[in-house]
């Protein structure tokens, strides 16, 4: 069977699979539509809030950019897993606790106040747009490349599969989807991981095998990797580049960020006691440590297959998957030394951010590019990190069912978080503004048919953003973590562990947090991106890591606003009192 | 209802300060230092930057189900 069929048999099961659990979980009434009625088992809630966590950038990215980043990508693994410690032993058993629908909702009752709570709406649907957006890219990169369709056609169908078990299932069709999706998209990024340390270094577990000798002699993979990147002048791969704040800072956002993010907290409203939200949490970070620990792995044999592969090769040698890449536009190569062959090395090979083709083919057959040739380097290579895990079962020639299976689990990584998302935008339109602060008589009924109908808004409008992909997607994930970390982490943290903390407080302390990260990310990234430099920087600190400053000064106002305003009323006294209990 | 909130903060503030020193701790500022030891292929401060920090969440976050598990059925108990 040839592997574009075996990759529409994959993908068409799996699609399948989804609609009919949609159909055999279909919500009853609200509460199975926001929290699946609590009732589900933590070791399955673990699977599906990592499904909901890991998103199209952790399943195709992340060992793309440890691949090309090497040292300096620690800080998206250990950021990205160590706010499940957060979440577990400071937030996830007490929000559980409190029992009801959804983050602002906890945020207007602990503080009192509507306002505090239409803050936390608007902070929740900025953050979920923004990474929405990213999964429709993931998506449509992922429909173009494995099944030849139409980037839109790929994005239109995506979106109706969501619309079934999300607008259909609420929050009980996406858990038992998410476990579906979970199974999908670990079972494809394990077995091409294995295929390739097996080859690499001989060893069948990848985590293993990242500290183990190449084969076929006795130099560590690490070793050889520090020597070719140096031979090639990089900084050697396991060497940092960036400074120890910046390091510092970047990883505590994205902690701090993760713990904040209103889809991933929701996952624990799910289960049925508070016990069974701590244990919850643990399982969802084994789930996706198992893909996290692999993740350097394999951007550690990517990094070394692509050198072998590549270096010094004629490009009329080149292997097909250079070549098929390339005719997507997201490899290129132009010879500056006249010699035919591949050189690769540091700097950017072109001058200018995207790389733009013109339509002439040039001596050696390669794509021509229109760009500026960037002379003052030697380097002749452009690959987008994106492709690296993708691509990689075609640089190590695995079978075609591997590159099938890696389409299929592609898609679930990015399926299960744009349904999570869409949930916690939906729920936070329909119930806390609309039962909770505008139309607080409507029925449950009418209640649920608001949230049907805000799902189907946020579909069409994440579908638009998937066809239109708005030119920002890479750098405002960096903002959708600062928001997290700078507004929801602090509120719901003070909420919780200080029983003083006042409305006047957190609302004047969210909105500093979103003022102050927004407008510094805003001013680097967008307004004068050529000042975006360390030299720049407040303190030496990047727009991915400042979302710490604004959690700390988020802190500071809510801790300094206690001493001018009243205290909270002594139902709010009681209330922390009831969530601190088992 | 007091004692047992101040045992789970106690607990809280032990599992954190493992959770910081394993993490910003030997992942980040004192990463390069340790990179001078190293077991199999891996620098030490490396390894926990990339790989290590991780195993270590996951081992206190079911640290945290044990002990506070133990700690509800005490509370339970004198309660009745």
């Amino acid at each position: 069977m040839s592997t574009q069929l075996l990759t529409y048999l994959f993908v068409g099961i799996t699609f399948a699979l989804y609609i009919g659990i949609a159909f055999w979980s279909k919500a009853k009434d609200t509460g199975d539509f926001y929290v699946a009625g609590k009732g589900v088992h933590p070791v399955a809630n673990g699977m599906a809030t990592a499904a909901d966590w890991m998103s199209a950038a952790s399943f195709i990215s992340i060992a793309g950019i440890i691949a090309f980043s090497g040292r300096d990508g620690s800080v998206y693994l250990m950021g990205w897993t160590g706010g499940y410690v957060l979440l577990a032993l400071l937030l996830a058993p007490y929000l559980r606790k409190f029992g009801k629908y959804t983050v602002p909702e906890f945020i207007g009752t602990r503080y009192y106040s509507d306002v505090a709570r239409i803050v936390a709406v608007l902070c929740l649907i900025f953050i979920s747009f923004t990474y929405i957006a990213g999964q429709m890219r993931g998506v449509g990169i992922v429909f173009s490349r494995f099944l030849e369709v139409d980037i839109n056609l790929g994005v239109i169908i995506g979106m109706v599969i969501v619309f079934f078990y999300a607008v259909m299932g609420g929050m009980k069709g996406i858990t038992y989807t998410q476990v579906a999706q979970y199974c999908v998209l670990i079972f494809a990024y394990l077995v091409p991981a294995i295929f390739i340390s097996i080859l690499v270094t001989g060893n069948p577990v990848p985590q293993l095998g990242f500290g183990d000798t190449v084969v076929g002699g006795s130099e560590y993979l690490l070793d050889k990797l520090d020597r070719i990147t140096t031979e090639l002048g990089f900084v050697p791969y396991t060497e940092n580049t960036k400074s120890t704040l910046d390091v510092f800072c970047i990883t505590a956002a994205l902690m701090f960020g993760t713990a904040g993010l209103p889809h991933v907290i929701v996952r624990f409203f799910t289960v049925p006691k508070v016990r069974d939200a701590r244990k919850s949490v643990g399982y969802a970070l084994v789930f996706i440590a198992l893909l996290f620990t692999t993740a350097p792995a394999v951007g550690a044999f990517a990094r070394v297959n692509l050198t072998d592969s590549l270096q010094d090769t004629k490009y009329v040698e080149a292997p097909e998957w250079f070549k098929n890449w390339e005719q997507i536009g997201l490899v290129a190569w132009q010879d500056k030394n006249n010699d035919g062959a591949i050189q690769y090395s540091v700097g950017n090979a072109f001058e200018g951010v995207k790389i733009n083709f013109s339509d002439e083919i040039g001596v050696h057959g390669e794509r021509v590019v229109s760009n500026e040739q960037n002379l003052s380097n030697k380097n002749e290579l452009y690959i987008d990190r994106d492709i690296m895990v993708l691509a990689n079962p075609e640089i190590a020639s695995l079978p075609g069912w591997v590159f099938a299976l890696v389409a299929a689990g592609a898609l679930a990584a990015a399926l299960s978080t744009a349904a999570g998302l869409l949930l916690v935008i939906s729920s936070s339109i329909s119930h806390d503004l609309m039962k909770k602060t505008f139309r607080p008589n409507i029925s449950e009924k009418q209640e649920l048919l608001y949230a049907r109908m805000a799902a189907t808004a946020a579909v069409i409008i994440a579908g638009y953003f998937g066809i239109n992909p708005p030119g920002f997607v890479a750098q405002v994930v960096a903002l959708a973590f600062g928001l997290a970390a700078s507004t929801i982490f602090p509120a719901l943290l003070m909420g919780i562990f200080y029983k003083a903390a006042n409305k006047e407080g957190v609302i004047a302390g969210m909105l500093a947090g979103l003022t102050i990260t927004l407008s510094y990310i805003v001013y680097f990234k967008f307004y004068a991106p050529d000042l975006n430099n360390a030299s720049h920087w407040f303190l030496g600190i990047s727009p991915e890591g400042f979302g710490v400053i604004g959690m700390l000064a988020n802190l500071l106002i809510i801790i300094t606003a206690t001493k001018y305003f009243p205290k909270p009323p002594s139902e709010v006294y009681k209330m922390i009192d009831e969530i601190r209990q088992p | 209802m007091n004692k047992y909130w101040q045992e789970n903060l106690k607990i809280i503030s032990i599992l954190l300060t493992i959770w910081f020193i394993v993490s910003f701790g030997f992942g980040i500022l004192l990463s390069d230092f340790l990179d001078q030891f190293k077991f199999g292929g891996f620098k030490l401060g490396f390894w926990f930057a990339q790989q290590g920090s991780i195993f270590f969440f996951v081992i206190l976050i079911f640290i945290y189900v044990h002990l506070l598990n133990k700690l509800d059925d005490k509370y339970k108990k004198n309660k009745q």
